[in-house]
């Protein structure tokens, strides 16, 4: 089935999803009908959200989240919830934001 | 000739000597405010009774909670936007000892946030500006200023006068540094930020079990990622409101409120716009692989230059552009009378604050989407200069132009920045 969650843009990373900070979307089933993991919505976000294949860049780097944004999974922190492999549920609220360093 | 000039050095050596002892004098008289003794048996005064009075009949302070307050010693990095706040209250609450490090002068672009600062203090040491507002709000706390740069080489030395850090710093190389040098030294940092309309607020190294900044952010980030407050804008009560929260986090750690057993690592996020919203992220405890928490960086290693903090987080490089094309802000003074478009590639918010009369704004992010010549816009059969604030986007913008969209623009070194300190002193500079 396919999942509805939250989606949170912050720390001025809503600049490349047309300013946007919050957004409500439905992650599609995988093709093979495995789980649908957090690896997939990352994949959804670049493929669909990002409007700009240039700003693809300030999202991801190596083929994950670049270094300097953090990732939660309804506010914990990714890496206690088993990172990109973590299953999607409905109700879910994902949150991406860039580490400020202004002081 | 020898002789004269020899004459003349003493001279001036005793004329500093002169300034030099009056600045002493100002500093110590300063200081002399009257400060009344502890009550006999007792570690406060009948002045501190009445000054921490409101605070101490709170459970979660209490009198032996001022007693560790009065008993610790704080260092503060960074006597800015996050500084003067946390500053202020933590001298307020009678902290014992006070250090503050800044090698930055007070600027008149600081004023909006930098509160402990003033009008009349532009161009002096933030920390000894700091310092003087300080020493009148608590005459008990005592205060040690450090107005030069943090570095590898000296941080070791100062962090060991002290029990905690505040890092109120505003790079990603100066936070790393600091992160390393406390793990090293056994103190907890309290950690603050703050961009635009946004600040982030956490407890690093926390009784040496805590998390550090290399176990939430183990690679940097990529430097053309990272934006100060100069560049991208901050709004002060934003970035205010950090600094209180990181002094509410001080005096949580120095009182005791965070134990072993109750902390939990933490990143708590503030948004002051649209609606206001507070989130307190649960956060990933201390990594093993970490190469400050599990020792394997030393002192010896940092002090000895093993570690090079600007390198490590590298720098933006502007340098895109021949010679051929650019052109001098003398040059362009020269130009502007004559037929060309001027494009101004700066944020509009930047643009609607100043600009040249008959500039076009296309902010360089919009710019770079640009695939088609005629999208632009502008009549291209005529000379095209890029302008911006500092002469960096410029380039970027000049570049793209050039290699894209095959026009021949140039951009003009130095910026709108540039104009205003070399030929137009009534043009405003922001």
């Amino acid at each position: 089935m396919p999942v509805s969650i939250k989606v949170e843009f912050l720390g001025g990373l809503d600049v490349i999803f047309e300013s946007q900070r919050y957004h409500k979307l439905t992650v599609p089933n995988n093709e093979d009908e495995s789980p649908i993991i957090l690896k997939n919505l990352i994949d959804y976000i670049v493929n669909n959200m990002i409007s700009d294949p240039k700003d693809v860049e300030v999202f991801i780097e190596n083929d994950t989240i670049r270094p300097g944004i953090l990732t939660l999974i309804n506010d914990t922190d990714w890496e206690l919830e088993g990172e990109d492999q973590y299953e999607l549920e409905n109700g879910d609220v994902i949150s991406f934001t860039s580490t400020l360093h202004g002081g | 000739m020898v002789n004269s000039s020899v004459e003349e050095l003493k001279k001036r050596i005793e004329e500093l000597e002169i300034e030099n002892s009056k600045l002493k004098s100002q500093i110590t008289q300063e200081q002399a405010l009257p400060v009344e003794k502890a009550v006999a048996g007792d570690f406060l005064s009948l002045d501190e009774y009445k000054r921490y009075g409101r605070q101490m009949i709170v459970p979660q302070i209490t009198k032996s909670g001022q007693r560790k307050i009065k008993e610790s010693k704080i260092l503060v990095i960074g006597a800015g936007g996050l500084g003067c706040p946390a500053l202020m209250y933590l001298v307020g609450a009678g902290i014992g000892e006070v250090g503050i490090v800044d090698d930055d002068v007070v600027d008149i672009s600081n004023l909006h946030r930098q509160v402990l600062h003033s009008t009349e203090r532009v161009g002096e040491f933030k920390a000894e500006s700091a310092k003087k507002y300080l020493v009148k709000l608590n005459p008990h706390v005592k205060i040690k200023t450090y107005p030069f740069r943090l570095s590898t080489t000296n941080a070791f030395n100062i962090f060991e006068k002290y029990d905690l850090v505040l890092d109120c710093t505003d790079s990603p190389h100066s936070r790393y540094l600091i992160s390393d040098v406390a793990v090293i030294s056994r103190i907890p940092v309290i950690s603050g930020s703050g961009l635009k309309t946004e600040g982030q607020l956490t407890v690093l190294n926390f009784e040496n079990i805590g998390p550090c900044y290399r176990c939430f952010y183990p690679k940097p980030p990529p430097p053309n990622s990272v934006t100060s407050c100069k560049d991208g804008g901050v709004i002060g009560p934003i970035i205010g409101l950090m600094g209180v929260m990181m002094a509410i986090e001080t005096l949580k750690v120095i009182t005791g409120t965070y134990t072993k057993e109750n902390f939990k690592p933490f990143l708590s996020m503030y948004s002051g716009y649209d609606q206001q919203s507070f989130k307190t992220f649960k956060m990933r405890g201390r990594k093993l692989d970490c190469i400050s928490c599990n020792y394997t960086l030393t002192r010896e290693f940092i002090e000895n230059g093993g570690i090079n903090y600007s390198e490590f987080c590298g720098v933006v490089t502007y340098d895109v552009l021949n010679k051929d094309e650019r052109i001098t802000i003398e040059q362009y003074e020269k130009l502007r009378n004559s037929d060309h478009v001027l494009l101004d590639v700066r944020p509009k918010e930047h643009f609607e604050i100043v600009s040249f009369p008959g500039a076009i704004n296309i902010p360089l992010d919009r710019l770079r989407r640009i695939e088609d010549v005629n999208q632009l816009g502008i009549d291209i059969s005529k000379p095209i200069y890029t302008i911006c604030r500092y002469g960096n986007d410029s380039q970027y913008a000049s570049r793209y132009l050039n290699d894209h969209l095959k026009l021949s623009t140039k951009d003009v070194i130095g910026g709108l920045n540039r104009w205003s300190t070399k030929i137009d002193s009534e043009f405003p500079s922001y």
